[in-house]
């Protein structure tokens, strides 16, 4: 599903990263692990197409990013790739569910009202649909941030750091909750992390250094 | 969904947003008032000076005299001797010569002896009842009909002078023997009669002039033509050979003690003089503007630090530069043109407020519900421009954005 070749990429003046070819199949978690500084966040930010690298190839599916333009990969990355940040972001002004809709719209121009309800409620967040995100626990704002990029099915699902600030019970809850929802979406997870307790759940690892 | 999510950013920061709204509207609605008001006011002046090519009144400022007998405004210069005044009035340069004599009021109406030729330039009848045909009867404007709840038949007691509060003419009653259709003019709120009664009433009243002859007995409600040096005020002359327009104000000067004064040139005058006063509220009402565009520049901009996350999560789902762009721009328009409907709305009730307050004073009325569509559409394009200009800075710093980074620091 999502496959990567010899990529590097260096910001201005600073040293270069070179990043271990990867793959990832649908309904498979590859974890990509690592210490601060060895450009996890770097490599997420690639394979989400938000950052393109200095050399190499990103295939998702069989879209090689390289051949899209800047407009192209804005619309591919908004129907393909599903990214889950570390913080969650929000539309300030906007609601629970026209947050989740928002991101259906962006993609494919239609209001996906009734599935972004369907997502939300199967995430557990159907009596939250009506509030305002600043009112939510950050446990709900991930949850809604999860239903955000499972909005328009993507062929990837990049989480950054999701559990970071959780308790052990938790982050177990969380990571059975991202590795069924990709197997459930027909979706690629790939999860970055410096969480130990990950390591020891997921087998299929790469670790950058 | 651009558009919601526009209108949704607006009001999630509601005092910014009535800040800048506010001081927008603010603008919108003195400069809309000054439209309205220069325009109407200039149109009054000059529907007013319809059919008058010249005044021929007592020696003085040649404006007040205007004023005074076209526009009903100001006190008279004076007065002139009809006999005197008679021979440029049969002059044969002239058209319609309406001869104008003021003597008195009734409750701040003035009372106005003329022919009914008066009535005729102003394009107004007769509505109910008849003309004035003997002495004391008289027609009254629409609005003093309307006003004072006068109908024809009434009779009331004229006041000395033009203040309200005056010498009562006890011995003599008004007659309203008709009522004047309305015209939106001066004669709306005159009270007009032949120039006998003005005779008559200055003569009787106040025993001052020397009678002569007594050939017609004084019945009062005959036409009664005392013989004693008849004065009126003013004469509106209407020419037939406009040569005269040119020529007579200054063989007027040389020749009589009277003047000749052009309504058309003593307005342009006035209007220039005003017209410093009115530019300089209008500039004053575009820095209130620019003030309004720099307020909703700092809003806008602020909010950009508070929105980075925001613009850089659109993007990640799909949204483009150009569409991060156009939220910005879309979301001053809509302060914008907020601002600018209050505007308008305020700009009216203000000339509506203005019109009571004129008319009470001057009888004269503004229409606050007129558009004018050009100078008004004019104003709404400046508006615009100053939301796009606001907003420009701000867009295209969202539109720059580099999302990976704003993430990555998030």
């Amino acid at each position: 599903m999502i496959s990567t070749k010899n990529i590097t990429f260096s910001y201005q003046n600073q040293a270069t990263f070179q990043f271990p070819d990867l793959i990832c199949q649908a309904k498979e978690t590859l974890l990509i692990t690592g210490n601060s500084g060895v450009g996890k966040t770097t490599l997420l930010h690639l394979l989400g197409g938000l950052l393109r690298p200095a050399s190499g190839e990103i295939l998702i599916g069989s879209q090689n990013l390289n051949d899209l333009t800047e407009k192209q990969l804005d619309a591919f990355r908004g129907q393909n790739i599903g990214l889950v940040l570390q913080q969650s972001h929000f539309v300030e002004s906007f609601n629970v569910l026209e947050n989740v809709v928002l991101a259906s719209w962006l993609a494919s121009g239609k209001k996906e009202t009734e599935k972004a309800t369907a997502i939300l409620s199967h995430l557990g967040m159907q009596e939250h649909l009506h509030k305002m995100t600043s009112q939510l626990s950050m446990g709900q704002q991930q949850r809604v941030s999860i239903a955000r990029a499972l909005i328009n099915n993507p062929k990837i699902l990049l989480a950054d750091e999701p559990t970071s600030s959780l308790d052990d019970v938790s982050t177990a809850k969380v990571a059975d909750l991202l590795e069924n929802l990709a197997a459930e979406y027909n979706t690629a997870l790939i999860i970055v992390t410096h969480d130990s307790r990950l390591k020891d759940r997921f087998t299929n690892q790469i670790s950058l250094s | 969904m651009i558009v919601k999510l526009a209108w949704k950013n607006i009001w999630f920061k509601p005092l910014n947003t009535t800040l800048s709204m506010l001081l927008l509207a603010a603008s919108v609605a003195i400069i809309t008032l000054l439209i309205l008001l220069q325009k109407q006011f200039e149109e009054q002046f000059s529907n007013n000076a319809d059919n008058v090519d010249l005044v021929l009144g007592a020696q003085g400022s040649p404006l007040q005299l205007v004023l005074s007998s076209v526009y009903q405004v100001d006190a008279p210069t004076g007065n002139i001797n009809y006999d005197s005044a008679r021979v440029w009035m049969r002059h044969p340069f002239v058209q319609s010569a309406i001869p104008l004599a003021f003597g008195d009021n009734y409750l701040g109406y003035k009372i106005v002896g003329t022919t009914p030729e008066y009535l005729e330039k102003f394009n107004s009848s007769v509505n109910e009842g008849k003309i004035f045909q003997k002495n004391l009867e008289v027609v009254i404007g629409a609005s003093v009909a309307k006003k004072l709840n006068l109908k024809v038949g009434d009779t009331f007691q004229g006041t000395h002078g033009d203040a309200k509060e005056g010498e009562k003419h006890e011995e003599f009653d008004y007659l309203v023997t008709g009522i004047a259709s309305p015209t939106g003019k001066v004669i709306d709120n005159l009270i007009v009669c032949n120039v006998e009664t003005v005779w008559q009433m200055h003569d009787e009243g106040h025993g001052e002039a020397i009678q002569e002859e007594h050939e017609h007995d004084e019945h009062a409600h005959e036409v009664v033509h005392v013989e004693s040096p008849k004065e009126i005020t003013a004469v509106l002359l209407k020419f037939r050979n406009k040569m005269g327009i040119v020529t007579w104000p200054r063989m007027i000067a040389q020749n009589t003690k009277m003047q000749a004064a052009s309504p058309a040139i003593e307005i342009n005058r006035l209007f220039t003089l005003f017209g410093v006063g009115l530019k300089t509220l209008e500039y004053l009402a575009y820095g209130i503007m620019l003030i309004s565009g720099i307020s909703i520049f700092i809003a806008l901009f602020n909010r950009l630090k508070e929105r980075k996350y925001e613009f850089a999560l659109l993007r990640l789902h799909g949204a483009t530069r150009l569409q991060i762009l156009l939220v910005v721009i879309v979301e001053s328009l809509f302060l914008c043109i907020t601002g600018y409907l209050f505007g308008t709305v305020i700009g009216r009730i203000a000339l509506g407020w203005l019109s009571a307050a004129s008319e009470e004073d001057f009888k004269m009325a503004f229409n606050p519900t007129e558009i004018i569509w050009d100078k008004e559409g004019y104003l709404f394009i400046v508006t615009l421009l100053v939301g796009i200009a606001a907003a420009l800075i701000p867009a295209i710093k969202a539109y720059r954005l580099n999302i990976s980074k704003t993430l990555a620091n998030g």
